[in-house]
């Protein structure tokens, strides 16, 4: 893991890191609330919970400007709510309601959002990778300088049509930028069980592809290095691999056994790497905001969330009508 | 001992060519290896060499013939101081261009043409107006052309679709045409390609991926139904995907198992997909422009056989066929013939015979398997009251397999016999000859359910 920036030399301002804060909070309790849910039997079918990796998509969409496009794999809440996608849409999709994002016809896995370039939420391992450099071609083609994220797991970086993207990506110069959100376990298989790649990242190399390793628990790290892999894919110089050095402190899905780890490694990353203490430090120990300012937002995100759980509760059922919808356009 | 040269088959589907050019005259001494003459096959132009070493006594084809068949002799190969006139009866076929020349009587058989010319065919499917003769080859090369022209959000990709013209010639001259930006060669990446296509397709383009053939799409599989098929309904109807995937199917000649799978069934179970699979010229493309056009993922299903067949097309620049409607190519009385690309040939050649033995059949070209014209179906049964299925596919799920079940649920007091499904055996396909040709659906398998329907 690489190390972390030291806490008292911030290089965001006080705004930033409030809003980092805030945004890396919402995914934290809007998750633990969808676990909660998912107990009660209000969510259905799997359910990959994103909490512990929160400084990735928040410090990546902080490197975003408007009309650049994301696309990830099956643990997609957080990249909804990082990319402003409304929390009461996305969870009534948890819970298979007519408010959610797909109408209920797609779930936790399967989620859109064509208004803020979410192109998905897939549940097949590895096939969001050559979709969104699908998304980085249309817009080379279409002559803008927008960028697509195309994020993915290190269980997904084994996948043969990852290195197939690889190619052509590098072959058309796509503006793509691969965002490997290595966590360390593929499911329940440790990196280190399923390769012996001392690095995802590295791969890229092999296609003439630029990228680096980034401790994806520090969200300025991670805001840093994604506006240099963004830079270099508007300028025509794509694509750009980012391996996000994060972890999962949840199981796989809701129905995950844990055996493949130990309770002290996933509270020794939480108590000494996790991303938002990280912020929660800066703010604090720089002086840029007090415990009551810190708890004024949690209220408001927690308030966010219930009012989110509350709207999935409440949100029908979609009709019955609705299962012989939407198959052609 | 003079030696005849043959025309070759260049191709597995080859039946003949055009001798373009010689590159030898009478008297010349060739080297076997050296290059006699430039033949142009209907996929591509290509050298032809000398197996044997000689003299060119004479040549027998002059340059620039075409439609010569393959087996033809085309030169005769002497000895020094032999004349052809010396030697004349006692000539006898080389052993020109070995290998693919040993395959070509078969291959020609394999592919043997309807003997009934296809220009000959009623045409009650095309709209009045006027028409021109035209391949299936260059129907589809039109379509995608005119297409282009009409919308720059279309584009090709594929293996060879650009500076090799096409695998088939079916994207000949489009590269010229349009450019690098809009022909897209990719590396040999069916499942990546795929992917890239069907993202392209939610960016914004319509994206036409041609696969060299749809045995490769295999590979391709899961992007075609997980990630085009499924998505506008997965996301409750805020994105689909606006594309074509189109290439050669089924059985070709001569290939073996791994190259002649027929996908018409598979790809038409998948709902979010719509299905077309041409027969003629003008199927290909009122059916080519239509599914370009069309907002949904459209699998075009075409025939490696078919594409050198000529047939009448309307030259009205807006003809187009809609999806989902089937054509009565033949009309009659006594029973339904229902089939689809290749399937036609054998279902149009055993109702002429079932003609001659006074057995009126009415052959249905579904043209679009997905949505699939039940109506069409239906009518022409209530009316004849008997019904044959005809496909290359295997038989287990296939097309004839559900029209047979739709039949019997909804027009089952007018049938007069139980359905029958002529289909490919259910066998991997084999490489031998006789072989194929028995695995194969035939005119003579057609003409033989027609008979046991009619208890004939």
């Amino acid at each position: 893991m690489v190390a972390r920036k030291p806490a008292d030399r911030p290089n965001a301002s006080k705004e930033d890191l409030l809003k980092y804060y805030r945004e890396m909070l919402l995914i934290r309790r809007f998750e633990e609330k969808a676990g909660q849910l998912y107990g009660m039997g209000l969510i259905g079918g799997f359910c990959h919970l994103y909490i512990g990796q929160e400084a990735v998509v928040v410090g990546l969409e902080a490197a975003a400007k408007d009309g650049d496009k994301r696309i990830t794999s099956y643990r997609d809440h957080g990249h909804m709510l990082a990319c402003g996608m409304d929390p009461k849409g996305v969870m009534a999709e948890l819970t298979g309601r007519i408010g959610g994002y797909s109408k209920g016809k797609g779930g936790s896995m399967h989620m859109f959002s064509k208004d803020r370039h979410f192109y998905g939420g897939h549940g097949i391992v590895g096939a969001q990778v050559p979709l969104g450099a699908g998304l980085a071609f249309a817009d080379k083609y279409l002559g803008n300088d927008n960028v697509t994220f195309t994020y993915f797991g290190d269980g997904a970086a084994n996948q043969g049509q990852v290195y197939e993207t690889y190619n052509m990506a590098e072959l058309w110069n796509l503006p793509v930028v691969f965002v490997i959100e290595n966590n360390q376990y593929a499911m329940g298989t440790s990196m280190k069980r399923s390769t012996k790649s001392p690095s995802m990242w590295e791969r890229g190399a092999a296609y003439g592809i630029k990228g680096e390793a980034v401790d994806g628990m520090d969200v300025l790290a991670v805001k840093a290095a994604g506006e240099k892999a963004v830079a270099t894919c508007r300028a025509g110089d794509g694509p750009y691999i980012l391996e996000m050095m994060t972890y999962r402190y949840r199981g796989h899905s809701m129905s995950d056994p844990a055996k493949y780890r130990t309770r002290e490694e996933v509270d020794k990353m939480r108590s000494e790497k996790d991303a938002i203490d990280h912020v929660r430090d800066l703010l604090l120990q720089g002086g840029l905001a007090s415990d009551d300012d810190l708890k004024a937002i949690d209220k408001d995100i927690k308030a966010r969330v219930n009012e989110a759980a509350e709207f999935a509760k409440d949100s029908p059922e979609p009709p019955l009508a609705d299962l012989w919808t939407d198959i052609y356009a | 001992m003079a030696t005849e040269v043959l025309m070759p088959a260049l191709s597995p589907t080859m039946e003949e060519g055009t001798l373009a050019k010689w590159l030898v005259k009478e008297g010349d001494s060739v080297k076997s290896g050296q290059i006699l003459a430039e033949i142009e096959t209907d996929k591509a132009t290509m050298e032809f060499e000398a197996v044997d070493d000689g003299i060119i006594g004479k040549l027998l084809i002059a340059e620039g013939t075409a439609g010569v068949k393959v087996n033809t002799p085309i030169a005769v190969l002497v000895e020094d101081g032999e004349t052809v006139d010396d030697t004349a009866p006692a000539t006898k076929p080389a052993t020109v261009a070995a290998t693919v020349a040993a395959a070509a009587p078969v291959a020609a058989q394999a592919a043997a043409p309807a003997p009934v010319a296809a220009k000959g065919w009623p045409h009650a499917d095309l709209p009045e107006g006027p028409t021109k003769t035209m391949t299936v080859r260059e129907a589809l090369r039109e379509a995608m052309a005119e297409e282009m022209r009409r919308d720059p959000s279309v584009f090709l990709m594929g293996e060879e679709v650009g500076e090799y013209q096409g695998a088939y010639k079916i994207s000949q001259g489009l590269l010229d045409e349009f450019g690098a930006k809009r022909v897209v060669d990719t590396p040999i990446t069916e499942h990546g390609f795929a992917g890239i296509a069907v993202g392209a397709s939610w960016g914004g383009l319509r994206p036409i991926v041609e696969f060299m053939t749809f045995n490769f799409a295999m590979q391709a599989i899961d992007h075609i139904i997980n990630s085009a098929a499924k998505t506008l309904y997965m996301s409750g109807g805020q994105m689909g995907s606006p594309m074509v995937f189109r290439g050669p199917n089924g059985a070709a000649a001569r290939v073996g198992a791994q190259h002649s799978q027929d996908y018409a069934a598979w790809y038409s179970a998948i709902p979010g997909l719509k299905v077309c699979m041409p027969y003629s010229a003008a199927d290909a493309k009122g059916l080519l422009k239509t599914a370009i056009r069309d907002p949904n993922p459209v699998i075009f299903l075409e025939n490696e056989i078919l594409y050198g067949r000529s047939f009448e097309v309307p030259t009205d620049p807006d003809f187009t066929i809609p999806l989902g409607k089937a054509s009565i190519l033949r009309d009659g009385d006594d029973v339904t013939i229902v089939s689809f690309s290749i399937g036609l040939t054998y279902a149009l050649q055993a109702a002429e015979i079932l003609a001659k033995d006074g057995i009126s059949a009415e052959v249905v070209n579904l043209r679009t398997l997905r949505p699939i014209d039940y109506d069409t179906v239906l009518a022409s049964v209530m009316k004849t009251n008997r019904c044959v299925t005809v496909e290359e596919g295997f038989p287990v799920g296939s097309i004839g397999d559900h029209l047979a079940s739709t039949i019997m649920q909804r027009a089952f007091d007018y049938l007069d016999a139980p359905v029958v499904t002529c289909t490919g055996k259910d066998v991997p396909m084999p490489y031998a000859a006789n072989l194929e040709k028995l695995a194969l659906t035939t005119t003579a398998d057609v003409v033989a359910a027609v008979k046991s329907v009619c208890y004939r």
